[in-house]
């Protein structure tokens, strides 16, 4: 116990350059985000002015009043942002809960094999495979509906989901399955009532990063399977006004902030489960 | 024998929906994009074959400049991202007072939806009145306003800084436990035969990174050859192209002026590259955990 505390102790000189060396890399990701914040604070005058000015004089919160007149849609976008992500999460756990199931109990001609090209999903991005997937909803007759979205968008976040979730079933006891089997259960029953259960934690934590996947890539299918404002995700509706001559940089970021108070609030009460969770699906066991 | 039938086929119906899901988003799309590819398909409603017409023009075309530029960027991107994310998961490793607060910091441009961040970066570039110009102007370090991304070479490299940012986090929080898995005896074992951190670090903790180290930087790169949001709403690929990768080049072609088959040819070539990129992968990986267990 004594050891490692010994190993860890540190000169003066070594914190002095640990914590700088972490206030240059932290500085490094927050920079866009204190930047952000302090603009959504000054009024539009001081932020057209030279010389720049860091610190918002005479700021105020005016921007996340004025937005909600100014971007009128502003709560349908976060509101389809929630729905959308919301059923894309449903519909990958309906998929991915069976299949990872699979993957981690049977071993079966191929399932090697097949789960590899499950993986090489991940390495086609949607932009690639664009053309044919905007032919296809098409043909389904979906483009400008919120299924032009949610479609492509759940093919691209199951691969990550399956190695994940079957990651974590693996660590479950085999015993408990043939346990179940020898009292006659079914497979089915097995699955629903042994293993289900027990993978709950599993299960949570795939649905929070599918969700936390889904939230943060909302761009290019909505930007180009939809036209109407009403089904658009907070990011391509925002877009439209970032695309403007004429910025209204503090209403932006003020919006940008509110968009991403969700995210933000996940970080902080789930942390734990998301580092596990999004490296987990980059180890290879 | 029954058994294992019944197994067999209780497995396969349990793959088979998220199975016929990506073959009909996924792999379809992939098939079709070839088909396409050899036929002059627009918005027209006769589409006819035309062989290796596509090709021949985006090879005729400045495409070579676009595939150079295309590697260029990733190379710089991911280079980047692997130094700042190991310098990261080495400070973040350190046992000191607020580490837990400092891994939470981290996560931010990984978590929040990628195009908000990108808006962010969007006004940090800004000519007149963006942060980084302004700051620079303040310093003295620069006489005038220098827009970002009006100029092609800061363009060029702004887009890599954005997209090194939203990399970062998953580098740096993929390496950290990866440090992490590193038994501590070794480094017990070093210290009591009077190692220095430095030493210990130079000769236990790289040496033990460098599979994991392998394996993000060849997940980064495919992950930054299919970028596409960062450049096209900062730049759209200009000025003058400049930005202008295989990805944006293939969405202008088959989305922006709607000639689906020139754009499938562009994909085609993109994904032969993403397919050498996952071979590779696969290999490694495979080499890397096969040298582990022996």
């Amino acid at each position: 116990m004594s050891q490692p505390a010994l190993i860890n102790r540190y000169r003066w000189y070594e914190l002095v350059g640990i914590y700088a060396g972490i206030f240059v890399f932290l500085s490094f990701i927050l920079a866009p985000f204190v930047e952000g914040f302090l603009v959504s604070l000054k009024p539009l005058s001081l932020l057209f002015s030279s010389p720049y000015r860091f610190w918002p004089e005479n700021g105020s919160f005016a921007a996340y009043r004025t937005m909600w007149v100014s971007v009128p849609g502003f709560a349908r976008y976060i509101f389809n942002s929630f729905f959308i992500s919301i059923i894309v999460t449903t519909v990958v756990l309906a998929l991915v809960v069976p299949a990872a199931y699979a993957f981690a109990r049977f071993r079966f001609r191929g399932s090697g094999a097949l789960l590899a090209a499950f993986l090489a999903v991940n390495m086609f991005s949607g932009a690639v495979l664009l053309i044919p997937l905007f032919r296809l909803m098409r043909s389904f007759g979906v483009l400008n509906t919120y299924f032009a979205m949610i479609v492509p968008g759940v093919a691209f976040l199951i691969p990550s989901a399956i190695w994940l979730l079957r990651t974590y079933m693996m660590r479950i006891p085999r015993e408990l399955d043939e346990a179940a089997f020898v009292d006659g259960a079914s497979h089915f029953y097995t699955l629903r009532r042994v293993i289900l259960p027990i993978a709950m934690p599993g299960i949570t934590v795939v649905a929070i990063t599918t969700f936390i996947g889904s939230y943060a890539q909302q761009f290019i299918f909505a930007l180009t399977f939809n036209s109407k404002t009403e089904y658009m995700p907070l990011p391509v509706g925002l877009f439209a006004y970032f695309g403007r001559q004429e910025v209204v940089w503090n209403e932006l970021m003020a919006a940008s902030f509110v968009g991403i108070a969700p995210a933000v609030i996940v970080i902080f009460f789930l942390q734990r489960y998301l580092v596990s969770g999004l490296t987990a699906g980059a180890v290879k066991q | 024998m029954s058994v294992r039938r019944s197994t067999f086929i209780f497995a396969w119906i349990l793959l088979l929906p998220a199975l016929l899901y990506v073959l009909v988003i996924v792999a379809y799309p992939l098939l079709d994009t070839f088909i396409l590819s050899f036929t002059d398909a627009s918005l027209k409603k006769t589409t006819k074959w035309v062989g290796t017409v596509n090709y021949d023009k985006i090879f005729n075309s400045t495409f070579a400049e676009v595939i150079i530029r295309t590697f260029v960027w990733t190379f710089f991107s991911v280079s980047i991202k692997m130094i700042i994310g190991t310098f990261g998961a080495v400070m973040l490793n350190a046992a000191v007072p607020g580490r837990a607060l400092f891994r939470i910091l981290t996560m931010p441009p990984w978590i929040v939806p990628m195009a908000i961040g990108i808006f962010m970066w969007g006004w940090m570039y800004n000519g007149q009145f963006g942060m980084i110009s302004g700051m620079l102007q303040n310093l003295g370090l620069v006489d005038g306003p220098i827009a970002f991304l009006a100029h092609g070479s800061t363009a060029f490299w702004a887009t890599i800084i954005t997209d090194v940012w939203i990399g970062v986090p998953l580098v740096t929080l993929y390496l950290l436990a990866s440090i992490q898995a590193i038994p501590q005896d070794l480094y017990e074992a070093a210290w009591t035969d009077g190692a220095g951190r430095f030493y210990r670090f130079r000769r236990i903790t790289l040496p033990l990174l460098v599979p994991a180290m392998i394996t993000m930087s060849m997940l980064s790169l495919i992950a930054t050859f299919n970028s596409f949001d960062i450049i096209w709403i900062l730049t759209q690929g200009g000025p003058n192209g400049d930005t202008t990768t295989m990805i944006i080049d293939t969405y202008r072609t088959a989305i922006g002026s709607k000639k689906y088959g020139e754009g499938a040819a562009r994909a085609v070539v993109i994904c032969i590259f993403l397919s050498i990129f996952c071979l590779l992968y696969f290999r490694v990986t495979h080499r890397l955990a096969s040298g582990e267990s022996r």
